[in-house]
């Protein structure tokens, strides 16, 4: 499906900042390449859970301050709104800027392929979504990264921790997966 | 409470150009990272292991000169293990991972949003039982900030050479297949 967007994309001349699609070696490439500036410009590494765990950090401090008080997580790294989660606000503008210039906006509450196979409930599919998150976010403090902290900048800082991660995050969603979808897709082939 | 003002605005324009390639690299979408899973969609694998090589061979090129040092994680066993498992879970269910799940709400998705109302529960729940969590983590021990040349005493190219050239072969077999199957 990628393939016949970016063939359409590359016969008209078109703005490539209004295209629906980048070939994925381009934007891996330029993904490579921004992970050296950041490395160079903040010595920061990409990642993106860290700032939630600072933004629940810091609710704690104002909401719960005596539990805060004895929280050995403030002592260790005290919660402050940093680069990181900067980084998190601009992935959601350059997202947003990237859909308005193409108009690949997605407005819909319930995936086709999640339709397919769990029917087109929305308070199905928000509870799931809900839960997938939070299970999502436990996994990735627990392990100390998600796919970009470990799956692609530790892992292009060859660390062991990262690639043992993305094998075993991996393996968890091929597992998961094949459970959820299995059956359907065979019946397609 | 801020870092100061300078790296706040290189954090923005970093996050900014990581959405902008992220959503060009069309990977806020629910079927394509279920379908990197189920094996229908190479596009998950094919930007994050070209990230990876480019990644590496610029951030090792540059590093004698000093000019940038690793930012290694631990290799808390128990978590990775535990962790990546419940992540793994977890992103099949939600359809997105944290950084593509901001970019769906980016792109304007409505599960998105509530996925990401879920992962911020999850982190509240984290950081309020951090101690418990610290300790399910470290349950096997810390093998500390290894990396795969410093636990094996090699070189990193070693490393980053043979990974290009088994990507370039993928890239080409991914390629061909397309070609003979479109």
């Amino acid at each position: 499906m990628p393939s016949t967007n970016l063939r359409s994309g590359k016969t008209s001349v078109k703005n490539p900042l209004k295209m629906k699609a980048w070939p994925p070696y381009v934007v891996g490439a330029a993904i490579g390449i921004l992970s050296w500036f950041t490395f160079l410009s903040a010595g920061n590494a990409l990642g993106i859970t860290t700032a939630f765990e600072t933004t629940a950090a810091l609710c704690e401090q104002q909401f719960l301050p005596d539990a805060a008080e004895t929280n050995p997580l403030f002592a260790k790294k005290p919660p402050k709104i940093d680069w990181g989660w900067m980084l998190v606000v601009g992935v959601f503008a350059g997202a947003w800027i990237s859909s308005k210039l193409s108009g690949d906006r997605h407005a819909e509450t319930v995936p086709a392929l999640w339709a397919d196979r769990f029917g087109t409930s929305a308070t199905k599919r928000f509870a799931a979504a809900f839960a997938g998150g939070l299970l999502m976010m436990l996994g990735a403090r627990l392990a100390g990264g998600c796919t970009s902290g470990h799956g692609v900048s530790g892992s292009l800082q060859l660390a062991v921790s990262s690639w043992m991660f993305v094998v075993v995050a991996f393996s968890a969603g091929i597992f998961t997966a094949n459970l959820f979808f299995r059956r359907k897709s065979q019946s397609h082939v | 409470m801020f870092d100061p003002i300078w790296k706040l605005a290189l954090g923005l324009v970093s996050g900014i150009v990581f959405g902008f390639l992220l959503q060009k690299g069309r990977v806020a979408k629910y079927e394509v990272i279920v379908g990197q899973f189920i094996g229908r969609d190479f596009t998950v694998v094919k930007i994050m292991v070209t990230a990876v090589v480019v990644g590496a061979i610029g951030i090792y090129a540059m590093l004698p000169s000093g000019s940038v040092s690793l930012q290694i994680k631990p290799a808390l066993w128990a978590g990775i293990a535990v962790g990546g498992t419940l992540f793994g879970i977890g992103m099949t269910v939600l359809g997105y991972c944290p950084g593509t799940g901001v970019v769906a709400c980016g792109e304007g998705r409505k599960d998105a949003y509530v996925g990401m109302i879920g992962m911020f529960v999850g982190a509240a729940v984290y950081v309020y039982f951090y101690s418990n969590f610290a300790a399910v983590a470290g349950a096997w021990g810390d093998g500390g900030k290894l990396t795969l040349p410093s636990s094996t005493g090699t070189s990193p190219w070693l490393w980053i050479i043979p990974l290009a050239a088994v990507a370039s072969i993928l890239a080409w077999i991914g390629r061909r297949r397309e070609k003979v199957f479109n």
